[in-house]
């Protein structure tokens, strides 16, 4: 399926709902937006989290950022910080609240929340541009997240 | 694309374009003789910016010269178009646009100043809304539909004759409020994403989103002629599509909100050149 130019975050990769994982609006935050507790079961797959992190139409977190160790991947933005080593700097608690929320830990940013079902203004349904259909479902999924954490954990030199 | 290239490299330009980090040296020139200032001191009223830059900078020397002569600026093709509906009568009362306003020349500078306060209706109005006004009302004719065809067009040419003229809107008196509700939906961060305009436009200009170069989202070059979809884009179609990217939910062209954001988008470009039709990605 061909989407209608997004830029930033495609559509929601949030689907599997584990019954050990955490609702959005159940995540617990630390007092500097860290969230200790994982959000499923699983351990994260930092190969999968690479996917996420890289893809468009799944995280597309280098729309923001940009990783050296992935020159393959084209197009890194520089809206946000480039996150070589992030993972010998961060704590999965902290990378797992910045994923969930990211205003928790830094007021204010451009970064989206991608775990967050509630509070939006004007939600909308992927990029038609039409409003959103209830329930809200998060931009990724709780395993995504998990998933994400693991990747960015090894990203320590 | 590969023959842009070619043209791109074989240009002398004043600087080379910047790889990254902001707007390029360059400077516009249509058809060796009509200067544009792309970029001047921000208006007293804009906190968030000390200079303000027109799209163009952030566009690759290729589509900046295209919008360098006329000849080569697909936009100016759809400005012919609407010169022949100036002068079509249309309507009951059997009138066209020429029959009350002579030449579209009579028109400069008319487009630097919209939006701007009607008086007899009561209401800010864009361009488009006036020149449907003038057909509904004077011309006994079908208004157009917003931001399409013989609208965009019409919109294309009036800015056509003001090229080079400094936009210069009014935000104050009874535009105000209007401009004020433009402000804050400027700064309301929208949609799954969160993003306001200003999150983009204000506090990221000059930076790459993926492989976008994210420019200061002017609106002194509307209508815009884009590559991506061969065809003139007007202002709130693009902030329709901007609004959509931060998974939202729009408003539509025409609505009150986007009159309110055009006026407010507006004045934040007063001082740059008007410059539509430009050529854009
Ligand atoms: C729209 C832009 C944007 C997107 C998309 C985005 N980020 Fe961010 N990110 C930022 C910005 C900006 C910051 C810096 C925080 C601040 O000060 O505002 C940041 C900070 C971070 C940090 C903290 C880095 C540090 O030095 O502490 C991590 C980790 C991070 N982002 C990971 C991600 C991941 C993973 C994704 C995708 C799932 C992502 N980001 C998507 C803009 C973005
Ligand atoms: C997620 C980022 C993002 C947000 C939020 C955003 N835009 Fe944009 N906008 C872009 C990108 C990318 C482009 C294309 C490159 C450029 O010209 O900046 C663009 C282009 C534009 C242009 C065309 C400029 C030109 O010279 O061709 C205008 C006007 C504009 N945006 C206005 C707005 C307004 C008004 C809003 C809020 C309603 C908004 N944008 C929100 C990313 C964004």
């Amino acid at each position: 399926m061909k989407l209608a130019g997004p830029i930033l975050v495609g559509l929601c990769a949030a689907s599997a709902t584990f019954a050990a994982s955490t609702a959005p609006d159940d995540v617990i935050f630390g007092a500097y937006g860290e969230a200790e507790t994982p959000l499923t079961g699983a351990a994260g797959d930092a190969v999968k989290g690479q996917r996420i992190f890289s893809e468009k139409s799944l995280g597309n977190c280098v729309s923001c950022h940009q990783l050296t160790s992935l020159p393959d991947v084209p197009f890194q933005g520089e809206v946000g910080p480039v996150l070589d080593g992030v993972g010998s700097y961060r704590t999965p608690a902290e990378l797992r609240g910045i994923l969930v929320n990211a205003k928790m830990t830094f007021d204010g940013t451009v970064m989206p929340a991608f775990y967050k079902t509630s509070g939006f203004i004007r939600p909308g349904d992927g990029y038609t541009g039409k409003a959103a259909q209830e329930p809200i479902q998060p931009i990724l999924s709780a395993q995504d997240i998990e998933d994400v954490v693991a990747f960015l954990g090894t990203l320590t030199d | 694309m590969k023959t842009m290239i070619l043209m791109a490299a074989t240009l002398v330009l004043a600087a080379p374009l910047a790889i990254a980090g902001g707007p390029d040296d360059d400077t516009l020139t249509i058809n060796d003789d009509i200067e544009i200032v792309t970029k001047t001191d921000a208006p007293a009223h804009l906190d968030g910016l000390d200079t303000i830059y027109s799209g163009w900078h952030f566009r690759d020397d290729g589509t900046q010269e295209m919008e360098m002569d006329d000849f080569d600026n697909p936009g100016m093709i759809f400005v012919d178009m609407a010169r022949d509906t100036w002068a079509t009568p249309e309507g009951a009362a059997g009138k066209s646009c020429a029959d009350c306003h002579n030449d579209p020349e009579s028109m400069a500078g008319v487009r630097a100043v919209y939006p701007k306060w009607s008086e007899e209706a009561g209401e800010v109005r864009t361009l488009q809304m006036q020149v449907n006004a003038c057909r509904t009302e004077r011309m006994g004719a079908e208004p157009w539909k917003y931001d399409a065809g013989a609208a965009i067009n019409m919109e294309a040419l009036l800015a056509s004759v003001s090229r080079g003229m400094p936009v210069d809107v009014a935000i104050d008196g009874p535009a105000g409020e209007t401009w004020a509700r433009g402000k804050e939906l400027y700064y309301t961060r929208y949609g799954l994403l969160e993003l306001s305009c200003a999150n983009c436009h204000e506090q990221n200009f000059g930076n790459y989103i993926r492989a976008d170069h994210l420019s200061q989202g002017q609106i002194n070059a509307f209508p815009a002629y884009r590559l991506k979809n061969a065809k003139l884009n007007g202002v709130q179609g693009r902030f329709k599509g901007c609004i959509r990217d931060t998974r939202a939910e729009t408003f539509s062209p025409g609505s009150p909100e986007f009159v309110a954001l055009e006026l407010y988008v507006a004045s934040r470009g007063n001082g740059l050149s008007v410059e539509g039709p430009s050529v854009r990605n």
